[in-house]
């Protein structure tokens, strides 16, 4: 609630003004996608996610089905295919993806949970994760591809996958990052298009090229850096004259730092590190393995796109299309994750039930 | 039903390193993130602040008008008018060589020109100054600003200033006075009477606008704005209002220029005038036919209009014959030979030499021009008729005296620059024994110094050279007692209510030592020529209201050439107070020509209605 009030209040700061005449435009649809979001969250918390198990298959066939159906469907912008328009809002469904994946990985290893020593097991579920992964880096979205590998590899992790298969996947994780970044394009393969390749890397020497893509870092930069101890306010230049660009979805945490300073920065990441702190009690409470890993990846979830999003504005992280959790604008990834959060929920409660229901007894 | 299989009452040690492992891996997460952060704002936040700063204000340049150059009496000769301009700014062009082009290809098609043209002018212009914004197209129509300023995502690095050209309501009058405006060049920049000035500015580079260019440049003003990411105006932040250049008020005469311009055009053409005021050297008029237009220069020279103006066989309009010219000077030459033969002693205004028409020196018979005889003859009388005879005899006595005659014409100023305030005056050349010998010993001429040489001195013939303005002020010099004055043009700087702020008149470079008794001589001798009988040109000012002593001359341009004609008038007689110089280039005799346009301007000068000059036809 902490997080979403204060998207509220960053957005106001942020993006006031950017559409003539609609001076509150995003402000309206945030609150709205909140409200939509916080009645679905309810709802999952109600129900008990242990069911979700059942459909496993079907969700994964689905999330499958409705990321393919964007290639069909979608509406492009910005030369990429993420979203389906429906009337009020453009779905994107790689987003309630990420969700449905974190079910069907976690039904998918509660079924082998005798055989998960095996290779055979962990090569499965890896690819499992990697399907849709690829899918939605096709898009190309490159970001939330990697969300599904992360969330993929935290399962697997809390899973109790041998030490020796996890070095493993690292190891063949980081060569593929090495083939594709350095090997490929110099034997003149294009595995990732090369403002992809640009972006990942920008971040390791943003002044070289200021003007293409180590612009948004160094505008990021200096935004959060002229923020200060305690902010700008509404002298808050970098943002209010759109120096900064995406500051309303990607780069938001930049507009914290530049309007609310080292003060408002660090009581959001606070609030995320309770958020997290919280998510990773809910994975020690879950009263069965399946609710340990739903709660597991999606801890993951929120944990990567948390680091990933903040490291990339301060200049720690490669630029990837993350969006930062509840704040950033966008009713997708604000509803998905209130879903998100609405499935911990229930996790938690049915664990308090089983507690309780033991006390009884 | 399968929760009996799954069922994890506890939590098993192995799940609890693992999240124990998650639970590190956020720890150091928001650890690392929390440090970033406090680096970025707490330790560096100051730097970042003032990047944010330059990030969002821009700097422009409210270019400041010139002051306004008025004539003597505040008509406005030069004025301001207000243009927009289409510049292209080097660093914000696309560095892409095709999206560059297409900004080419989009100006072109918006301006009517081919985009290749564009394109090599602008980098022309970069290349001359690299930093600076290159001016496309000057004094461009309102809908083409429009529709520039309303379509700048397309087209990057254009941008549309305001300048100020200078306007010329009198057009070809003065044309040669005034001089040309333009952007301040790189090595200018370097130069001490350029503190102060910025690329991209724009200062006087010729006539007066060089000279009084320190007062008649503004301070440009500097709207410090606020933009956004692409450049686009968000508002004001501080505003320093550009400060117009103080006005210059010219000693110059309108009306006696217009006069003087019309009076040469009636011509052949091709000549100068001058009107000066002995006692100052303020001048009251100067001009050079043929003249120009200057608003020409208002904007970017089209190299077809330069070759025009300097093209010799147009008569090199650009050319200020005024100061520039130096041609042989004829018969108005002989004050300085009189002044030199009475002052060193070898004649004085009662001596008198028999003029038969001829005289023979060395071996070399000179004859009076038209051969006429005029018998004896004192120098009142010689300068009255114009004795050549009289004036080959001084010449040939003063060079067995040594330089005497050299000597006067140096004080007096001839082969020395007068000073005058307009920048590219020529020298012009005083023909000397050492002179001639160095050209002769470096075989530049086939024969040493001879009496010839000097006889021929003593008219202003042979390689004499000299122009309209040191005439005047030799002349001026002896009708004023002895004062060689340095003429000045810059009456005064004003500031825009026309109150006086600094005087612009120049002292007396120096005095030269003449005697009352020479003065009055020469004056007699120059008032006889233009109303005692036999005059050479009495015929052309008779009836005219005001005294005016003068002297004419007819240079000799060699075989098949006309003559030119010069007229110098002295008025009024005897309170001398104006020197008017008339020069043809092409007019034949002094009195055919030169005398008459001299009479138009004195007229103009003294304000004589309804004067009908009678054209004089007598040789001097």
């Amino acid at each position: 609630m902490g997080l979403l009030a204060a998207s509220i209040v960053v957005l106001l700061e942020a993006t006031t003004g950017d559409i003539p005449g609609q001076p509150y435009y995003y402000v309206w649809r945030q609150l709205a996608y909140g409200v939509v979001g916080l009645v679905l969250m309810l709802a999952v918390s109600r129900i008990d996610y242990s069911r979700l198990r059942e459909y496993r298959n079907a969700i994964y066939l689905g999330m499958i089905g409705s990321i393919v159906a964007v290639f069909a469907i979608g509406s492009a912008a910005r030369g990429s295919r993420r979203w389906i328009e429906l009337p009020f809002f453009n779905f994107q469904p790689s987003e309630l993806g990420k969700l449905l994946l974190v079910v069907a990985l976690a039904g998918f290893v509660v079924d082998r949970i005798r055989q998960l020593h095996e290779r055979q097991t962990t090569v499965k579920v890896t690819l499992l994760g990697l399907g849709p992964a690829t899918l939605v880096v096709a898009q190309p979205d490159l970001g939330t591809g990697l969300v599904y590998l992360a969330i993929t590899g935290a399962v697997l992790f809390v899973a109790g996958t041998r030490w020796s298969h996890l070095a493993a996947l690292a190891a063949v994780g980081v060569s593929a990052a090495v083939f594709a970044l350095v090997v490929a394009p110099a034997v003149g393969v294009e595995v990732l298009k090369p403002y992809q390749r640009d972006r990942l890397t920008a971040f390791l020497h943003p002044t070289a090229d200021p003007r293409e893509e180590g612009y948004q870092v160094n505008q990021s930069l200096t935004a959060i850096g002229a923020g200060g101890k305690t902010g700008r306010g509404s002298e808050a230049t970098q943002t209010k004259l759109n120096f900064l660009p995406e500051h309303h979805t990607d780069f938001i945490f930049a507009v914290v730092g530049e309007v609310f300073g080292f003060v408002g920065a660090a009581l959001v990441l606070s609030l995320y590190a309770l958020l997290i702190w919280r998510a990773l009690r809910v994975v020690t409470l879950a009263k069965n393995l399946f609710g340990a890993l739903l709660a597991a990846g999606v801890t993951a979830m929120l944990m990567f796109q948390v680091f990933v999003n903040v490291g990339m504005t301060i200049g720690l992280a490669p630029i990837t299309g993350v969006p930062l959790p509840l704040l950033s604008y966008g009713g997708s990834s604000v509803i998905v994750t209130l879903l998100a959060l609405g499935l911990l929920q229930s996790i938690h409660a049915r664990s308090r039930e089983l507690s309780l229901a033991k006390a009884v007894a | 039903m399968y929760l009996e299989t799954d069922r994890r009452p506890g939590l098993t040690p192995q799940l609890a390193v693992r999240i124990a492992v998650l639970g590190f891996v956020a720890l150091v997460g928001f650890a690392v993130i929390f440090f970033r952060l406090w680096y970025l704002q707490v330790l560096s936040g100051d730097r970042y602040l003032q990047e944010a700063n330059n990030n969002r204000v821009r700097e422009i340049r409210v270019q400041a008008p010139r002051g306004e150059i008025l004539d003597r009496n505040g008509r406005v000769l030069v004025a301001n008018r207000p243009s927009l301009a289409l510049e292209v700014t080097p660093d914000k062009l696309p560095r892409d060589r095709a999206r560059r082009q297409e900004v080419f290809r989009r100006l072109g098609r918006i301006l009517g020109v081919s985009p290749r043209r564009i394109e090599r002018s602008v980098e022309r212009q970069f290349k001359a100054m690299p930093f600076a914004a290159a001016t496309v197209r000057q004094d461009v129509s309102l809908p083409v600003v429009a529709y520039v300023l309303e379509h700048q995502d397309r087209l990057p690095g254009v941008t549309v200033e305001r300048v100020f050209l200078r306007s010329y309501p009198y057009r070809e009058i003065g044309a040669h006075l005034f001089g040309t405006v333009g952007e301040v060049t790189a090595e200018q920049l370097r130069q001490d009477r350029y503190r102060g000035v910025a690329m991209g500015d724009r200062v006087g580079q010729s006539g007066i606008e060089y000279e009084y260019d320190r007062f008649l440049r503004g301070r440009n003003g500097a709207n410090r704005v606020q933009v956004d990411a692409r450049g686009r105006f968000k508002g004001e932040l501080s505003v320093r209002r550009p400060i117009q250049g103080r006005n210059l008020r010219l000693s110059i005469d309108l009306d006696v220029q217009r006069a003087g311009q019309a009076a040469l055009a009636s011509g052949t053409g091709r000549g100068a005038f001058v009107v000066m005021d002995v006692r100052t050297g303020e001048v009251i008029a100067l001009g050079s036919q043929p003249s120009f237009d200057p608003s020409i220069f208002a904007k970017i020279v089209r190299a077809s209009d330069y070759r025009r103006l300097t093209d010799p066989l147009n008569g090199a309009p650009l050319l200020n014959r005024a100061i520039q010219s130096g041609y042989p000077t004829g018969s108005t030459f002989k004050v300085v030979t009189a002044a030199a033969a009475l002052e060193t002693g070898l004649i004085t205004p009662g001596s008198v030499i028999y003029d038969p028409g001829s005289i023979t020196i060395s071996g070399i018979t000179f004859r009076n021009a038209g051969g006429k005889a005029h018998g004896a003859v004192d120098v009142r009388r010689a300068l009255t008729v114009s004795s050549d005879v009289f004036f080959y005899r001084l010449g040939a006595d003063l060079n067995a005296r040594g330089t005497q005659l050299q000597r006067w014409a140096h004080a007096l100023g001839f082969g020395r620059r007068t000073g005058i305030d307009l920048p590219g005056e020529w020298e012009g050349l005083v023909p000397s024994p050492a002179w001639r010998n160095r050209l002769f010993k470096r075989r530049l001429t086939d024969r040493p110094w001879t009496v010839g040489d000097n006889v021929n001195l003593a008219v202003g013939q042979g390689d004499l050279r000299a122009d309209p303005v040191q005439l005047a002020v030799a002349y001026a010099a002896i009708a004023n007692g002895g004062r060689v004055v340095v003429p000045r043009i810059g009456l005064r700087v004003e500031d825009a209510s026309g109150r006086p702020i600094q005087s612009l008149q120049a002292p007396p470079a120096r005095s030269v030592r003449m005697s009352q008794v020479t003065r009055q001589a020469i004056l007699d001798g120059l008032r006889g020529a233009t109303s005692a009988p036999g005059g050479t040109a009495t015929p052309v000012f008779q009836g005219f209201p005001i005294p005016v002593a003068g002297k004419t001359g007819t240079a000799e341009k060699g075989a098949g050439r006309a003559d030119q004609s010069w007229f110098v008038g002295l008025a009024p007689y005897p309170a001398i107070r104006y020197v008017v110089v008339v020069t043809d280039e092409a007019g034949g005799f002094g009195a055919e020509t030169a005398a008459p346009m001299a009479r138009r301007i004195l007229a103009a000068l003294f304000d004589v209605r309804n004067d009908r000059a009678p054209s004089g036809s007598a040789p001097d």
